[in-house]
C-alpha cells in the first residue's frame, strides 16, 4: 500500500478518478458506454475523443520539458497545419477523393516537421532560449496560416478528411486510435530506444552530458522536431473535427494546457525526469475537467474560474510539501505526544 | 593559545542523530566550538561533516538530540534561523548573488537608509570598510561574478561580520585557491579568531588544518571518533583517526613511477604545439602506452585549459593532434571519444554526475553516448558491465539503483571513472580525480590508475597534490602561467625539486 502511495503516478490518477467520480455521482450515465453498430459512444469515449489533440501536444512537450526547454508555438503550428492541409484540399479538383485528402495530410506533416525542426535549429545549434525560440513561431506562426488561408476560415466538405477526426475504426473513434498510437510509439521510442535516458541526461546536466559524449545538440533538435510533427498531427484532427481551418481560434492556449498537463502529470518544468504515462493522465484529467464543466452545466461565463480553481486544488493535492506535512501531522497525533519534531521527514520528500 | 583557555562553548551539539533513508548519517555526535577558536571538523567522505555542519545552521533538521547556542537550547528550522542567532556560513560554492554587486551582496538586508530609502553611498563605504578590515581594496560597485571564487569567499566573510556573527562556519573553503589566496584567508580567520569570533573549519588539506587549528574532532562514518588539541596530533595519528585503517596503502603505491615505459614506440596520443589564445600558449605534450603523465602546477597554470583542449572540451586554435601516429580533428568531445580517448573533469558536480540518473544510468552513460540514441545497451550487458565497475572500484553503497546525487564525493569519482572504463579507452585523461575526496577513495583511485596503466593504458594525470603526481607518473609535465615550463622523468626529481620547478623560473631550460 505504501508503494502504492509513494508511487509518483498515485496523486494524478487519484485527481482523475475523483474527477471521474463527481460527474458519475452528479449524473450516473456519465460513466455508461453504448454500443451502437459495433461503435462505443459515451461521455469517457468522448473524453479519449476530444483529448486527441491536446494529447499529441503534450506527448511532445513532455520531451521538450525534458530537455529544459518549452515549446510555445505548438498551438501556431497547428494552425499552420490546419491552414495547408485544407487549402490543399480546397483547391483540389476532387475535395472528397482519398488520394487528395493523403496528399493534403502529408504536406501539413511535412511543413509541420519543418516547423519543429526550425525551433530545434534555433534552440540546439543557435543556442537560443527556448521560450524565445519558440514565441516567434508562436507570434508568426498564425500570420502564416493567416497567409496560407487568405485570410479567409477555409472551410471544406471531404468526407474521407472529416473521417479522421469523426470516424470510427474497430469500434472505437479514428482521433483516439491515433492519439493512442501516438502514446505507443513514443513510449517505445523514448523507453526501448535510449533516446529517453540520454534527453534525461541532458536534461539534468547538460554540459556533463556534453562531456561524456552525448550528442545533446541531436537529442534538443530531435524533441523539437518531434513535437512540431506531433502539433501537425493535432492540427489536422482539429480542423478535420471542424471542417474548416481557422488561423486565429485553432490551438488557441493549447501551448499552455500542454504544459499544464505535462505538469499534473509528474514531469518538472526544470527538465530532467519525464513520465509519458504521467502526461497521458494529466491529459486526461483537464479533459475530464472540460467535460465537467460542459456536464455540470456551469455558465460559459464562470467556466475559466471553476477550471482555475479545479487545477488549483489538484496542483495543491499533489504537493510534495503537502503530503510531508499531512505525513507528520498523522504521525503526530498517532504518537499522541508533542515531544518530536514534526517536520522530520520534510527533508525526505523535499 | 586560546584554546587552552577553558571558555564555556558558544556551540554545544550533543547526541545529534539523523536519518536518512537507509543511512544513519549522524549517530548521536557531541561537538563543542567556543570563542576564539579554530576547530577543524575532519573525517571522509560521508564520515557525517556536511551532515552535522548542515544540522548546525538548519538544513537539515535533526532526529534525535539537542543544539545548544550562546547558553540556549536552539532548534533551528531554516538557515536563516541560524543566521540571527549568529551562525554563518561560507560554503566551497559561494551562496552570494553573483549578478548583484559586491556592496550589495556585503550589505544585502543591511543597507542603511536615509530618507528616500537605501543610501547607496552609505552602503558602499560601509562594504568598503568592512573589506578594508580584512585588508582587502575593492570596487565595490563591481559585480560579484567578475571576481575570482577567492575574492567571492572572502565577501562572504564579510558578510559574515555584517551579520555579527558568533559562530563562522568555513567548508572547504580553500579548495579552489592557490597558495597565496590561502595565505590571506588565513590571515583573515586569525584575525576573526583573535576578536572571539568562534570558526568550525573543514577542509581535505591536512597541512592547512594542523597550520590554522586549535582543536581538531574527528568523526568517521556518523558516529564520534574524538576531540583533540591540534598540536596534540600527529599528521599520521589524525590520518589513520579518520579511516581508522593504516596509511600504508598510500605509501605502498609508490613504486610505479619508475617503471620502465617504451617511448620508442609511437606514442598514444602526440600534441604539437597545442594552444588557444588568451587560455594556453602552444604546448607539446606526448602520452605513451602504458605510462602515466602526470601534470603539475598550480590552479591556474593552464594544466585544466590543456587537457580539455586534448579533449576537445574548449576548441584548440593552434597546434596538432596525433593518435596512435595519425592526425586527428579533435574539436569537440565526440572526436575524442571516436578516438577512444576518455576525459573526467575536475568539477565532478558541474560537468561529470548526472544526480538524478542512478548509479547504474550514469556508468552505462558513457557507452550509451558512444553507440547513440537508438541501439540501448541491453539490460544483462548493462547490468554486468555495472556489477563488475562497481565491484572493481569499490563503489559504497553497492547499489546501481540509487541516485548517484546521492553518494558522497569520492564515490561519484568512482562513478565517474566506471563511465569512462566502460567505454574501453585507450587514454584516460583524469582532472583532480582525487579532489575534495577521502583517502580511502584517493588510494582505490590511485590503485586502479596504476594497475591500468600497467595494463597498458595511457593516463594523463592532473593533481594539485604533488606526492600524488609523483608516485603515479613516470613523468611529469610542469605548468605555469598557461606555459609548460617542464617536461621531467619523475625519477629524477622530488618532491622539493618539483616544488621549485613550479614555484620558480629554474626550470626555463628544461622545457
Amino acid at each position: 500500500m505504501r508503494r502504492v502511495i509513494r508511487h509518483r503516478l498515485f496523486w494524478p490518477i487519484v485527481a482523475l478518478l475523483v474527477l471521474i467520480a463527481i460527474n458519475t455521482i452528479a449524473r450516473p450515465q456519465f460513466i455508461g458506454i453504448t454500443v451502437r453498430n459495433g461503435q462505443l459512444y459515451g461521455a469517457l469515449i468522448d473524453i479519449l475523443r476530444n483529448s486527441a489533440p491536446l494529447m499529441l501536444v503534450a506527448l511532445g512537450m513532455t520531451i521538450v520539458i525534458a530537455t529544459r526547454g518549452i515549446d510555445l508555438s505548438v498551438g501556431a503550428v497547428m494552425a499552420v497545419s490546419g491552414a495547408v492541409a485544407l487549402t490543399i484540399i480546397d483547391a483540389s479538383s476532387d475535395p472528397t477523393g482519398v488520394g487528395t485528402v493523403a496528399v493534403a495530410v502529408l504536406a501539413a506533416l511535412g511543413v509541420s516537421l519543418a516547423l519543429g525542426m526550425w525551433n530545434g535549429l534555433l534552440v540546439s545549434v543557435v543556442g537560443i532560449q527556448p521560450i524565445i525560440a519558440t514565441l516567434v513561431l508562436m507570434l508568426a506562426g498564425r500570420g502564416v496560416a493567416l497567409l496560407i488561408t487568405d485570410g479567409f476560415i477555409t472551410t471544406v466538405n471531404s468526407p474521407p478528411y472529416s473521417f479522421i477526426a469523426t470516424g470510427y475504426l474497430i469500434g472505437l473513434p479514428v482521433a483516439f486510435l491515433i492519439s493512442l498510437t501516438a502514446i505507443i510509439v513514443i513510449a517505445l521510442f523514448e523507453r526501448r530506444t535510449a533516446l529517453g535516458v540520454l534527453t534525461e541526461a541532458v536534461g539534468i546536466n547538460p554540459e556533463a552530458s556534453r562531456l561524456a559524449g552525448v550528442r545533446a545538440r541531436g537529442i534538443v533538435f530531435t524533441a523539437y522536431a518531434v513535437t512540431g510533427l506531433l502539433a501537425g498531427i493535432a492540427g489536422i484532427i482539429y480542423s478535420a473535427n471542424i471542417r474548416a481551418a481557422d488561423a486565429n481560434a485553432t490551438g488557441l492556449f493549447i501551448e499552455l494546457y500542454a504544459i499544464l498537463a505535462v505538469v499534473l502529470g509528474g514531469t518538472s518544468l526544470m527538465g530532467g525526469k519525464f513520465t509519458i504515462a504521467g502526461t497521458v493522465v494529466g491529459v486526461l484529467t483537464i479533459q475530464t475537467l472540460e467535460s465537467t464543466i460542459l456536464f455540470l452545466g456551469v455558465p460559459s461565463a464562470q467556466s475559466p474560474v471553476f477550471f482555475a480553481i479545479v487545477v488549483i486544488v489538484v496542483v495543491i493535492v499533489q504537493s510534495p510539501r503537502l503530503h510531508a506535512w499531512a505525513r507528520s501531522a498523522f504521525r503526530a497525533r498517532a504518537r499522541g505526544a508533542a515531544s518530536d519534531s514534526s517536520i522530520d521527514k520534510a527533508k525526505v520528500a523535499s | 593559545m586560546p584554546a587552552d583557555v577553558e571558555v564555556p562553548p558558544v556551540v554545544e551539539m550533543t547526541g545529534i542523530t539523523i536519518r536518512f533513508p537507509g543511512v544513519l548519517a549522524l549517530d548521536g555526535v557531541d561537538f563543542a566550538l567556543r570563542p576564539g577558536e579554530v576547530h577543524s571538523l575532519m573525517g571522509e567522505n560521508g564520515a557525517g561533516k556536511s551532515t552535522l555542519i548542515k544540522a548546525l545552521t538548519g538544513v537539515y533538521p535533526i532526529d534525535a538530540g539537542e543544539i545548544t547556542v550562546a547558553g540556549r537550547r536552539s532548534v533551528f528550522a531554516t538557515t536563516a534561523d541560524a543566521q540571527r542567532a549568529g551562525i554563518s556560513t561560507v560554503y566551497q560554492e559561494v551562496n552570494l548573488c553573483p549578478n548583484l554587486s559586491v556592496g550589495e551582496n556585503i550589505m544585502l538586508g543591511h543597507e542603511p537608509r536615509s530618507a528616500g530609502g537605501i543610501d547607496w553611498k552609505a552602503t558602499h563605504s560601509e562594504a568598503a570598510a568592512h573589506l578594508e578590515s580584512l585588508g582587502l581594496q575593492l570596487d565595490t560597485r563591481s559585480q560579484l561574478s567578475t571576481h575570482s571564487i577567492a575574492i567571492q569567499q572572502l565577501v562572504a566573510i564579510s558578510r559574515a561580520i555584517v551579520l555579527d556573527a558568533k559562530v563562522l562556519v568555513l567548508d572547504e573553503p580553500t579548495s579552489s585557491l592557490d597558495r597565496g589566496e590561502v595565505e590571506r584567508l588565513f590571515a583573515v580567520i586569525r584575525d576573526l579568531r583573535g576578536k572571539g569570533v568562534a570558526i568550525l573549519f573543514v577542509s581535505h588539506f591536512l597541512d592547512q588544518v594542523f597550520e590554522i587549528s586549535d582543536r581538531i574532532t574527528v568523526l568517521r562514518n556518523g558516529r564520534l571518533v574524538g576531540e583533540y588539541a591540534a598540536s596534540e596530533l600527529t599528521r599520521a595519528q589524525l590520518v589513520s583517526k579518520m579511516i581508522g585503517r593504516e596509511l600504508d596503502e598510500l605509501a605502498a603505491l609508490s613504486s610505479v613511477a619508475d617503471r620502465d615505459i617504451d617511448r620508442a614506440r609511437t606514442p598514444v596520443l602526440r600534441a604539437t604545439g597545442i594552444g588557444r589564445r588568451g587560455t594556453l600558449e602552444p604546448v607539446d605534450i606526448d602520452a605513451y602506452e602504458g605510462e602515466v603523465v602526470g601534470i603539475a602546477g598550480l590552479l591556474g597554470s593552464g594544466r585544466t585549459e590543456l587537457v580539455r583542449l586534448l579533449y576537445g572540451a574548449d576548441r584548440a586554435d593552434a597546434g596538432e593532434i596525433q593518435v596512435n601516429g595519425k592526425p586527428a580533428r579533435i574539436h569537440t568531445p565526440r572526436h575524442a571519444i571516436d578516438h577512444r580517448i576518455a576525459f573526467s573533469s575536475e568539477d565532478r558536480r558541474a560537468e561529470g554526475i548526472i544526480p538524478d540518473l542512478t548509479v547504474a544510468e550514469n556508468i552505462v552513460l558513457g557507452v550509451q553516448a558512444k553507440r547513440g540514441a537508438v541501439r540501448r545497451v541491453r539490460k544483462g550487458e548493462a547490468d554486468a558491465i555495472v556489477a563488475e565497475l562497481i565491484q572493481a572500484l569499490g563503489v559504497r553503497p553497492a547499489d546501481p539503483t540509487m541516485l548517484a546525487g546521492n553518494l558522497s564525493g569520492g564515490n561519484q569519482q568512482k562513478v565517474l571513472l566506471a563511465r569512462w572504463l566502460a567505454t574501453a579507452p585507450e587514454l584516460l585523461v583524469l582532472d583532480e580525480p582525487t579532489r575534495g575526496i577521502d583517502v580511502g577513495a584517493k588510494a582505490d583511485i590511485q590503485r586502479k590508475v596504476a594497475e591500468l596503466s600497467a595494463k597498458g593504458l595511457s593516463v594523463i594525470f592532473i593533481s594539485s597534490e604533488l606526492e600524488e603526481v609523483l608516485r603515479l607518473a613516470q613523468r611529469v609535465v610542469v605548468m605555469r602561467d598557461r606555459r609548460k615550463i617542464g617536461d621531467l622523468d619523475s625519477s629524477e626529481i622530488d618532491l622539493d625539486g618539483l616544488i621549485e620547478v613550479i614555484a620558480h623560473n629554474g626550470s626555463e631550460t628544461a622545457a
